[in-house]
């Protein structure tokens, strides 16, 4: 179970009125290598792992969550107020027509998430290695959602989820030298 | 008797100190006739059938207009009087 704490894990302070933003933000969203994504992958993926690495999955695929209502922070306040009229100035004409302003699991594109987007194949070095690579192209995904604002404190939040991304390669990282064992034993064939 | 019904409701959603928008201050949703009938008893006042075709439904219990304004409009039926 989970202990629900109602705060975000970093402030989102949204600076710029940037409809066209929260489009793009979507991605972190309900794209392929976004939050939800994380989240789901490494709390699945967690059952059929090593029992010394679990928990590690547990806290970051439970980390995720939280990095998944900033994002949808972000978008909520970028959209909430906007008109029918601005929304599809911002690109968001579909998705108005789809959903209002409500939140959707998709892409920047529209595509809706699918559970083909995360994989757990019970291979430890493969499922870990996969872990890895996500974070690594949501570290990227980051990178180029900063560089389509100049509102600083938007880039703020994001730039803080991006560093997120950076440990938690390295925390993966670890489990996998953790399951490789033999390093460092000094231990000779 | 269903007519007394508000064919909309608004509430004011909360809004931040920060809010990077101007802020939409009432937002509405639609709460439709059929929300309030269990079951369509017979015998119904009927609108004419040119009326009903241009309407769209044969009785005037049934009938739910939508217009975007006319929802947030605190004079209309959506306004003041269906805000719970």
């Amino acid at each position: 179970m989970w202990i629900y704490e109602k705060k975000l894990q970093y402030p989102v302070r949204v600076s710029k009125c940037d409809p066209r933003m929260a489009r793009f933000l979507i991605e972190q969203y309900g794209g392929a290598d976004g939050e939800l994504s994380a989240a789901l992958r490494y709390l699945n993926q967690r059952y059929s792992l090593p029992d010394k690495v679990i928990g590690l999955l547990t806290d970051i695929g439970t980390e995720e969550f939280a990095h998944l209502e900033m994002i949808a922070t972000m978008v909520y306040k970028l959209t909430k107020d906007a008109t029918p009229e601005q929304l599809e100035e911002a690109g968001l004409g579909p998705h108005y027509v789809n959903h209002d302003r409500a939140l959707f699991y998709e892409n920047a594109a529209g595509v809706p998430w699918t559970a083909s987007y995360i994989q757990a194949k019970g291979d430890p070095i493969a499922d870990l290695y996969e872990d890895i690579a996500a974070e690594e192209k949501a570290r990227a995904t980051y990178q180029w959602l900063i560089d389509m604002t100049d509102d600083v404190d938007l880039q703020d939040s994001l730039k803080f989820l991006r560093e997120r991304e950076i440990v938690h390669s390295l925390r993966f990282k670890e489990a996998v030298e953790i399951l490789k064992e033999e390093q460092g034993k000094k231990k000779f064939f | 008797m269903l007519l007394h019904h508000t064919p909309y409701k608004t509430y004011e959603p909360f809004i931040g100190p920060f809010d990077p928008c101007p802020p939409i201050k009432v937002k509405a949703y639609s709460t439709p006739p059929n929300l309030y009938i269990q079951f369509q008893p017979p015998g119904w006042e009927q609108f004419s059938p040119a009326e009903a075709l241009k309407r769209g439904t044969l009785w005037p219990a049934l009938y739910s207009p939508y217009d975007p304004k006319y929802m947030l409009n605190p004079g209309g039926m959506g306004g003041k009087e269906g805000k719970r």
